[in-house]
């Protein structure tokens, strides 16, 4: 048996190791979960309204007319309080918004919304999370934007910050 | 004051690794010095300690005015799992790693008696060496005792999966093993720097291997447990990156225990078990490394900064490079040992070397393969089950075969084996391959379950025609832990070829079948934890006369939010129900049901394996302990 050559081997095997990680530590790779959601229709969903006197939200209000934009939120989350003038500078610019709280109670929801501002249309309550789950969505918030014939054209893991805001409108646009 | 007083003997603890070092260095220039290199390793593996316990008792207080405690730890958490919280993060697992580094350091420098002074001070110093990296590691990279101003309120909590009794107690076993390692790492560099290899030191690292091993196998062996129970996909092993990071050294320690044995007995394979020992810790340091990274995500790795990743990558590279790069200077040096002839106990455990390697490299370039690609090609592949299985099934098949054969087999050569004595193990794997032809399952977990009844025949052949109670207590162990592998082996396989699962959306009221089973869903209720609610689904089982209740739990905890189901398992003689409690849809709720028959064996059989080791561990030290006493009964 030749020395030399199973002694190469390990030494191989370990550089090859060292290179392989050593580029990994350099370009870390990207956690997020992708929906393979978009481009489909949004799965058919009927979530109780959230707040007493507000409507909830089905899968059957998106889709009608034209474009809207779905958020994914909860009161007990931190990073939804970040995203919150995002959301109402959409507002303010006529996207419309519904929104899907997620295992949340009417008291914490309406304590947010007048904390934080309200740019919702539509509420519903997912207590479960089993929409969340429908959706594809793994974690909150998240932003969809659903076109008027009902297929999930677009979205955006993670709170939407100011930088965010164009973008959402260029896509709420497109999906017209 | 705690952890200020905790950091300060961390530099002390430091400050005597770099001092010990400095003292085997020097070698013989300093005359009486020398002597300090024993009183300093211990005295830093009780500082170490006390650095340790000093964190310990910053989380049992929940002290938040300390990063970390607030970071992981929440003051309503229950006592244990706050303790656990000090090492189920990085910098306390960190910590924990190199407290185990230099108390092994410690206690080799006081128990060791076997070794030339030469080669005992060249492994303290090797060993303070390593501690030196990691020292600096933590007061550098990953202080675990910073403080936090100001202190915050209640604390973060720790991943709720996390919080499981059996769970609190992994990472410590597993590092032990892994750390022990650290010691025949350091003893093979101590022998390479000395030119000392030889049966002496096969003797004096096979205690510290032996007990490396054990652990290994216990924290592998509990770790795959838990993931069956807490995770609720109703599996035991899944070839997660992670636990193929635990699985390597582990492969590798198992193939340095067989190759010391030769080495110890025969003064064969010199070479080879100096770099098996070298590539054991090495396999531990990666597997740390990899896990606790961030490069593979998954419940076990802390995100970590890149700097962190590339100071521990800097230091793995200095040891593993280091260490192979005197190997390949040193090795022409090191003497050839005995021949032996193929057909022999030493072939035997040369081909068992062999087909572990093999194993291990599968391993390990199937757990880096997809980085790897990721790397060269910018594609993202993943390698699962399906190629770990189709590579490793038939080679751990073929280790089976051997040991009907190999334990039987003489020393140095065995022109005719004596055949006859495995008739029967060879009767027994025929009788039990034509027996599962009763039922469809594909060729591996056939063969598999064949092998596993040939082998529990076979494992017990050197105990033939012996004293049982006059047989040494390592002959014992070997059979226990081969026993163990044949256990384990029926219970994988008869896991993988009779399991029955029934996925279904249940109203209360319904009943469902499983195997054998009759399975009625009553309905669900909410339940309160100590830091969790749960909807509590209750089902009814029932087969022939006998009747259970499982309450499979769906949780949910606040801090950090998270949901994890709670499988409910009753085990039987012949297997397990695994049931789990999934989403509510409409008035239906997700019920995953399993029927594993014989599922228990897989854990019965590592149980076994490690019991063995610890036999065989036992065995030694006595066996030493008596040859050191009886050296000195005689003046030399």
């Amino acid at each position: 048996m030749n020395r030399r050559l199973w002694l190469a081997l390990p030494l191989l095997l370990f550089a090859a190791f060292v290179f392989a990680v050593g580029w990994r530590l350099s370009s870390p790779p990207d956690p997020t979960v992708r929906s393979r959601m978009v481009g489909r229709p949004i799965p058919a969903f009927a979530a109780a309204p959230a707040l007493a006197g507000r409507p909830g939200l089905a899968s059957t209000d998106l889709g009608q007319g034209g474009p809207r934009l779905l958020n994914i939120f909860a009161s007990w989350c931190v990073p939804c309080i970040a995203e919150a003038p995002a959301l109402l500078e959409l507002k303010r610019r006529g996207v419309p918004i519904d929104a899907i709280a997620i295992r949340d109670t009417s008291e914490d929801i309406a304590d947010f919304l007048r904390d934080h501002g309200d740019p919702f249309e539509r509420i519903g309550a997912d207590p479960v999370g089993e929409t969340q789950m429908a959706l594809g969505s793994s974690g909150v918030p998240e932003t969809f934007i659903v076109d008027g014939r009902g297929v999930i054209r677009y979205q955006h893991i993670g709170p939407l910050l100011p930088r965010d805001v164009g973008t959402m409108v260029a896509e709420w646009e497109k999906a017209r | 004051m705690i952890a200020e007083a905790g950091l300060a003997a961390l530099w002390l603890a430091a400050a005597l690794a770099l001092l010990q070092f400095g003292l085997s260095l020097a070698g013989n220039r300093l005359g009486e010095l020398r002597a300090m290199v024993v009183p300093a390793a211990v005295l830093q593996g009780v500082l170490t300690l006390f650095a340790f316990a000093m964190l310990i008792w910053l989380f049992w207080r929940t002290d938040t005015s300390v990063v970390l405690v607030a970071a992981n730890s929440h003051s309503d958490k229950p006592l244990i799992y706050r303790l656990s919280g000090a090492w189920g993060n990085h910098e306390g697992s960190m910590l924990l790693w190199v407290t185990v580094l230099a108390a092994a350091g410690a206690l080799l420098a006081l128990v060791e008696r076997r070794l030339s002074q030469d080669s005992l001070r060249a492994t303290l110093g090797a060993q303070a060496l390593l501690a030196l990296g990691f020292f600096g590691f933590l007061l550098i990279a990953s202080n675990p005792f910073e403080r936090l101003d100001p202190a915050s309120l209640q604390g973060q909590g720790l991943n709720p999966l996390l919080q499981d009794p059996g769970l609190a107690f992994h990472p410590p076993t597993l590092y032990l093993g892994y750390v022990g390692l650290s010691v025949a790492f350091s003893l093979a560099v101590g022998a390479l720097i000395t030119r000392e290899v030889g049966p002496a030191l096969a003797r004096a690292m096979r205690p510290w291997v032996l007990g490396a091993w054990v652990l290994l196998t216990v924290g592998i062996v509990a770790g795959s447990y838990w993931a069956y129970y807490e995770l609720g996909w109703g599996g035991w092993w899944f070839w997660d990156p992670v636990e193929n990071a635990s699985l390597m050294p582990w492969l590798a320690a198992t193939a340095l225990l067989h190759s010391i044995n030769v080495l110890a007995a025969r003064g064969s394979l010199r070479a080879w078990t100096v770099m098996l020992a070298v590539v054991a810790f090495s396999m531990s340091m990666i597997g740390t490394f990899l896990v606790r990274s961030g490069i593979l995500t998954s419940v076990h790795s802390f995100a970590v900064d890149p700097t962190r990743g590339s100071f521990i990558l800097g230091l793995l590279v200095f040891y593993t490079g280091g260490a192979l790069l005197l190997f390949a200077l040193r090795i022409g040096s090191v003497r050839e040992g005995a021949r032996f002839d193929l057909v022999s106990r030493e072939g035997a455990l040369v081909v068992n070397n062999l087909l572990l390697t093999v194993i291990l490299g599968t391993v390990f370039v199937g757990t880096l393969y997809p980085v790897a690609v990721e790397a060269l090609v910018g594609e993202k592949i993943s390698i699962g089950p399906p190629y770990f299985n189709a590579v490793t099934g038939p080679i751990v098949l073929l280790l089976a075969a051997l040991l009907f054969i190999g334990p039987l087999l003489r020393w140095r050569r065995d022109s005719r084996p004596n055949l006859r004595r495995i008739a029967v193990p060879a009767l027994v794997t025929l009788v039990a391959l034509a027996a599962t032809f009763a039922a469809p399952m594909g060729i591996l977990p056939r063969l598999g379950l064949a092998f596993a009844a040939g082998l529990a025949a076979a494992s017990l052949l050197p105990l033939a025609g012996r004293k049982l109670t006059r047989t040494p207590l390592t002959i014992w162990g070997m059979v226990v832990s081969h026993l163990g592998i044949a256990v384990a082996m029926a219970g994988a396989a008869s896991d993988s070829a009779f399991t029955r699962e029934t996925l279904a959306a249940a109203r209360p009221g319904e009943t469902l079948s499983v195997g054998p089973w009759r399975v009625r869903f009553n309905g669900v209720d909410p339940v309160d934890g100590p830091n969790w609610t749960a909807i509590e689904g209750h089902l009814t089982a029932t087969r022939g006369g006998t009747t259970l209740r499982l309450d499979p739990q769906s949780r949910y905890f606040a801090a950090p939010p998270t949901e994890t189901n709670e499988a409910a398992i009753v085990t039987r003689l012949d297997g397990q129900l695994y049931t789990v409690l999934g989403h509510q849809e409409g008035d239906r709720w997700q019920l995953r049901l399993w029927w594993k028959p014989f599922v228990t064996f897989i854990w019965l059989g590592g149980a076994l394996i490690a019991l063995g080791g610890l036999m065989a561990l036992l065995g030694r030290v006595r066996r030493e302990r008596r040859r050191v006493v009886g050296l000195e009964e005689q003046p030399a």
